[in-house]
């Protein structure tokens, strides 16, 4: 078994645990006022499909995020560590118990501590991808993955069965019999989603998905966990610190900062009207989808990029703000990536500006107030735009 | 492991075997009747290359060291001397041995099994949740420990004896009495096993990682699925270290058992009892029947040599 990481969030662990030894003789599960399975209410209203205030006051330490999303939809919590990410994903798990607030799935009241309503982990449709996988090292990968469908009453053939679909489903089914300590970063990852995709839950949570991969692994496990998300019809949570892959995974954003949410939106809307410098940093990224040929990037977007990291297929291809210089005239220089531009917006933050630059592709760039005065640029300005090739970076999509 | 840390680290129990199956060490031990050469001797083997120099040896810990280790090992050197090992098929196949090795066997597997399945509950009770009185409970599951084994059976006597205050109810309710029946050598011995076990128990759950249980909970599994699916597996060695420990408890009972289940060939003459009889009449047969228990013993912790540190800290 691989040495599990640090958790990035360590102090809800340990209260999780405490809390969980205390959980049989403290719970007050109200079996009539918290329907678990009823999902009809949620379908015929447009009502969102998860509708929550999280809640957990723990004294030196308070997470406050109000949390809406639609089914089909993959919402990326993106913060740094000690932002209460991790929490959030717990209370939402029934793992942390809130404190306040209120959850609902489906339209389903799921836990509501002022209304004393608190359905338990067990019996929440969840499934919750963790970030050191946590598969049972003394169960083979099927029958990890079976686990699920045998603890929702499927008998143990037809489980098997089933899981057996599952790890076809993430081009396991060689490693079936496999312990989870035989098995790779990556491999182990794709076992642990379809085990928590088996038992088909209405919420799927996913903390640090990639945080335990070294780099290669990433951007395979990227596209699998990619094509699994915008395949699952149910609403899909998402833990990270890394942007790329919030906005690579994710529909929406929420930044969460000291327990709070600071920002949400699309990821692009983030990246081009970053609310903070800490946004500004964290979500810094020019990124668009295309198609490969060698270094030849065609963009959906229309216009192609020649990127450094050769490739074939749909890609995302991303550069960072600073990559992108400003030029008043086409600039003279071997750059093949430039386009004319308008500025359409200026925001500064700390000691650059971020310019929102729209052309034949919609650009972020960060400049030096200096170099803004140099250009002389306002909003509406025309200038030219160029980014360097060697300044870019493709991930199969 | 090596050797040398059995023998440094282990408890009381794991010497004995060490000398028996390394000849050199029984020497080492013979040899600490000479006192200084046998001090120098031990020293080099416990310390290793480290004590090559003479001048910074600790000789006021080499000595008593030496000396516990003869004390621990001669009785059983004097066993093995002494045996009747001609006489010893005639002593073995007499019509006391066979039923008191069974009985032992039986007995001790069954108290065993009682602890196991009482005892894993109350370590997860103690392990696992908090409820008000969890450190005294604690306290009173140890107190067989370190309680003279007699007072375990005075005890269980007053409680479960036919005027107990349970027993009374027993025998009246069902007509089951406990005492002076193989169930009463049963109950006696489980009393004073299960405490090992639970120990054991506890801490292996006490050191195992809960977020696999919660990974069980998010997949819908209930309490109980989670704790006899993934709980119990994952600390199975030390609920195995821990049964073994209670097996050879209960093996070798012999205070509570004679208190409480008396001393009746066939039905509460387990080993350990027949052996203090035969020693009044045939001390040859006390010693044979003591090199059984003692093989029995050895049996058990060579073949747990492996998890027998690990469980035990666990």
């Amino acid at each position: 078994m691989t040495t599990p990481p640090p958790h990035p969030d360590p102090a809800p662990t340990a209260d999780a645990a405490e809390q969980d030894a205390a959980e049989p003789a403290t719970a007050e599960p109200d079996a009539s006022a918290a329907p678990t399975e009823d999902r009809s209410g949620g379908r015929s209203m447009p009502a969102p499909a998860l509708e929550a205030r999280l809640v957990v006051d723990r004294g030196a330490f308070s997470l406050d995020l109000p949390l809406t999303a639609a089914s089909g939809e993959v919402v990326a919590l993106l913060g740094p560590n000690g932002a209460g990410k991790t929490t959030a994903l717990r209370a939402l798990a029934g793992l942390t118990r809130l404190t306040g607030g209120h959850l609902r799935l489906d339209g389903a009241l799921l836990e509501d501590p002022a209304a004393r309503v608190c359905v338990p982990t067990e019996r929440r449709p969840v499934g919750v991808v963790f970030q050191d996988y946590l598969l049972f090292p003394h169960m083979s990968a099927l029958d990890n993955v079976a686990f699920g469908l045998r603890a929702h009453g499927q008998a143990k053939s037809e489980a098997r069965a089933l899981a057996y679909e599952w790890l076809e489903r993430v081009g396991l089914a060689d490693l079936a019999r496999s312990r989870p300590r035989a098995l790779s970063g990556g491999q182990a990852q794709r076992v642990a989603l379809a085990r928590a995709l088996a038992p088909r839950p209405r919420l799927l949570l996913l903390d640090e998905p990639m945080a335990a991969l070294d780099a290669r692994t990433r951007l395979e496990v990227r596209t699998t966990l990619r094509r699994h998300l915008a395949a699952f019809e149910a609403v899909a949570v998402l833990v990270t610190h890394d942007p790329l892959d919030a906005m690579v995974l994710a529909d929406r954003l929420v930044v969460l900062e000291d327990g709070r949410p600071v920002q949400e939106g699309a990821p692009a809307d983030i990246a081009r009207h970053p609310r903070s410098d800490y946004i500004a940093r964290l979500v810094g990224l020019n990124l668009f989808r295309g198609t490969a040929t060698g270094h030849d990037v065609a963009l959906d977007a229309g216009p192609s990029l020649a990127v450094a990291d050769a490739a074939d297929g749909p890609v995302f291809a991303a550069f960072p703000p600073a990559a992108v210089t400003v030029h008043r005239a086409r600039p003279d220089t071997s750059a093949r990536n430039q386009w004319p531009v308008t500025v359409v917006g200026m925001e500064r933050h700390g000691d650059q500006v971020r310019l929102d630059l729209s052309g034949p592709l919609r650009l972020t760039a960060d400049l030096t107030p200096a170099a803004v005065a140099d250009l002389g640029l306002h909003e509406g300005s025309e200038v030219w735009a160029a980014v360097k090739a060697s300044q870019t970076r493709a991930y199969p999509a | 492991m090596t050797d040398e840390h059995d023998a440094v680290t282990g408890d009381e129990k794991s010497s004995p075997v060490e000398v028996l199956s390394h000849g050199r060490r029984s020497r080492w031990s013979r040899d600490a009747r000479g006192g200084r050469v046998a001090g120098r001797g031990a020293g080099g083997a416990a310390g290793g290359p480290a004590t090559t120099g003479g001048s910074g040896r600790p000789w006021a810990l080499f000595v008593p060291a030496v000396i516990g280790l003869a004390f621990l090992v001669l009785p059983f050197v004097g066993l093995l001397v002494r045996a009747p090992w001609r006489s010893m098929p005639e002593l073995l196949s007499g019509d006391v041995v066979w039923p008191a090795l069974r009985l032992s066997l039986t007995t001790a597997t069954a108290a065993t099994a009682v602890s196991l399945v009482l005892g894993v509950p109350l370590a997860w009770l103690l392990a696992r949740t908090d409820f008000p009185g969890r450190r005294l409970a604690r306290t009173l599951v140890t107190l067989p420990l370190v309680m003279p084994p007699v007072v375990g059976g005075v005890a269980l006597l007053l409680v479960l004896g036919r005027n107990g205050i349970i027993g009374r109810w027993l025998d009246s309710a069902f007509g089951i009495t406990l005492p002076f029946t193989t169930a009463g050598v049963v109950v006696a011995e489980a009393f004073v096993a299960m405490p090992f076990l639970v120990l054991s128990v506890e801490g292996a759950l006490r050191s195992a990682d809960t977020r696999y249980e919660e990974a069980a909970l998010t997949l819908g599994a209930s309490r109980f699925e989670v704790f006899r699916r993934v709980t119990l597996p994952l600390i199975a060695p030390g609920v195995g270290a821990g049964a073994v420990l209670a097996w050879a408890r209960a093996l070798g009972e012999f205070g509570a058992t004679i208190t409480f289940a008396g001393n009746f060939p066939g039905t509460t003459q387990t080993l350990p009892l027949a052996v203090y009889l035969e020693l009044q009449d045939s001390p040859d047969a006390a010693v044979a029947l003591s090199l059984v228990l003692l093989a029995v013993s050895l049996a058990v912790l060579l073949a747990l040599r492996g998890r027998w540190t690990t469980g035990a800290q666990a």
